[in-house]
């Protein structure tokens, strides 16, 4: 049974069609990487995958239901936004929230997730600055941080909005190899949303690639050349 | 000292001041601390001018003013935060408008039930001496509250405040924690404008959480030193303005701003002292 299933899959914002005619399944353990210019309906698509909004035709069926609850286990990596840069908050702090839906009562946190916070910082390489302030790390440090962050959250998949948008080479690098690393050793489920098709190529098992409509689906060596132009 | 504090106790106005004015600042420093990270400090200056409002009608219709205050300032408050999450642009004009007609609905109010007298000095400027009993115990058990609801959903307020999109993404109930937010708080400006008035309100909200950002590195410690910061201006501002006879209010304002400057300067230091230490190393 696959992960989630487009069928015949529109969505709308504010009323408007912005991407239609989707049809594409994800399985466990693959890696997606869907790819776009601006504007093209990524980040309504990704709305539509965390059940955020609805699909205004066909349906969109996680886990083999049609998804009605909200909370479906994404792992979620957001375009940074510029509220969070000056935020007084421990790394620590900041891994743990993504923890928020397992909360105790809706209160505390158990043992068992705040060990499971350290084991995310050691996943992204960065446990030796857990008590570190968020808003003074640098850029790649700060992507990692909330890496982390959706790990914490992911049960089912982990996805990943322009998770290098704003990173230098080296950190960019380190960003993609950290992403790799999870769905080969981890075998954690990928989709990542990037404007940059040549980086994805690599360690993506499947491409998604969107202009308003669906363009192409498929393993990235079946990929047509007309995605360059 | 202990004198001085014999003194003070002696007026019950001075003992119900402090009363109110402890819970007052505890809840304002808890509740600064998310709405200030949220960018929504307006959001707290709208409702107290909207509660100064409510007072002045309330006392000119002849109702009892407090609890058509917390009535009209929680219907707000509710307002006030979907035209936040709605409009982002057009918010802080509309909060603008919304605190200014509140204003003048409410001196216009004030005008034609008893002319222009003392009282409206008591709302917008506050005044010790209007607390009655009835304040003190609405203080004491809205204090509680808040306090409680605040601890119980301290990591479900990190992870709404931190990252909204994110905490709605992985299932936390934004809408409930953000409607508690703003619940508490127009309570807390409704009790706390009574001590320093409608106009200085916000700055009880906003200056514990400013000032411990400059130099709090987590969100527990920013939460731990707004509320020490807090109950220490109040402390300080109430008795200067009992020796010295100063309004309550804004001297509670001035000592915040002075421990502001003082943290600031604080900061610059340790800046300083960094950068000299590490050329000294190289």
């Amino acid at each position: 049974m696959s992960l989630v299933k487009c069928v015949d899959a529109a969505f709308a914002y504010e009323g408007k069609i912005i991407i239609s005619d989707l049809n594409f399944e994800i399985e466990r353990g693959e890696y997606l990487c869907i790819v776009g210019d601006n504007g093209s309906g990524k980040t309504t698509l990704m709305k539509g995958l965390l059940g955020l909004i609805k699909p205004v035709q066909g349906e969109v069926i996680f886990e083999g239901v049609k998804a009605k609850n909200k909370n479906r286990g994404i792992g979620y990596l957001p375009q940074q936004s510029d509220a969070q840069k000056d935020f007084p908050a421990s790394v620590y702090e900041v891994v743990l929230s993504g923890a928020v839906n397992d909360l105790k009562f809706g209160m505390f946190y158990d043992n068992a997730t705040r060990k499971r916070a350290e084991e995310a910082l050691n996943k992204v390489k960065m446990l030796n600055l857990k008590n570190a302030c968020y808003r003074e790390l640098s850029g790649g440090q700060k992507q990692r941080v909330l890496l982390a962050r959706a790990i914490m959250a992911s049960k089912t998949m982990l996805l990943l909005d322009e998770p290098v948008s704003g990173l230098d080479v080296l950190s960019t690098r380190e960003m993609y190899r950290l992403i790799e690393d999870l769905n080969k050793n981890e075998k954690m489920t990928i989709v990542m949303i990037s404007h940059d098709v040549k980086a994805a190529l690599p360690s993506a098992t499947h491409i998604l690639h969107i202009k308003d409509k669906q363009a192409f689906y498929g393993k990235p060596d079946s990929i047509s050349r007309n995605i360059w132009n | 000292m202990t004198i001085c504090f014999q003194e003070i106790f002696q007026y019950t106005f001075m003992q119900r001041a402090i009363i109110v004015g402890l819970f007052v600042s505890l809840c304002s420093a808890l509740l600064g601390v998310p709405l200030v990270l949220k960018q929504y400090s307006m959001i707290g200056d709208g409702l107290s001018h909207v509660g100064f409002g409510a007072l002045a009608v309330a006392t000119a219709l002849n109702l009892t003013p407090l609890p058509v205050a917390i009535v009209v300032v929680t219907v707000s408050a509710f307002i006030l935060l979907r035209i936040s999450e709605k409009a982002k642009v057009k918010a802080d004009s509309l909060i603008a408008l919304i605190s200014t007609v509140s204003l003048a609905i409410g001196v216009v109010a004030v005008s034609m039930s008893s002319g222009m007298n003392m009282d409206i000095n008591n709302y917008l400027f506050g005044s010790i001496l209007a607390l009655d009993k009835t304040d003190v115990y609405l203080a004491v058990v809205l204090g509680i509250v808040v306090i409680f609801t605040f601890f119980f959903l301290y990591h479900q307020v990190f992870s709404v405040t931190f990252d909204e999109s994110f905490a709605k993404a992985t299932g936390a109930n934004v809408t409930v924690v953000n409607l508690i937010i703003s619940i508490a708080t127009a309570l807390t400006i409704v009790i706390g404008m009574r001590i320093v008035g409608t106009l200085l309100m916000t700055s009880m909200i906003i200056f514990p959480a400013l000032t411990s950002m400059r130099l709090c590195k987590s969100f527990k410690n920013v939460i731990i030193c707004s509320s020490i910061v807090s109950l220490c201006g109040f402390l300080s501002g109430i008795l200067i303005s009992f020796f010295f006879d100063t309004p309550t209010g804004a001297s509670i304002v001035l000592v915040n701003l002075a421990i502001f400057i003082s943290f600031y300067l604080i900061k610059a230091v340790m800046i300083r002292i960094r950068l000299v230490k590490y050329k000294e190393n190289k």
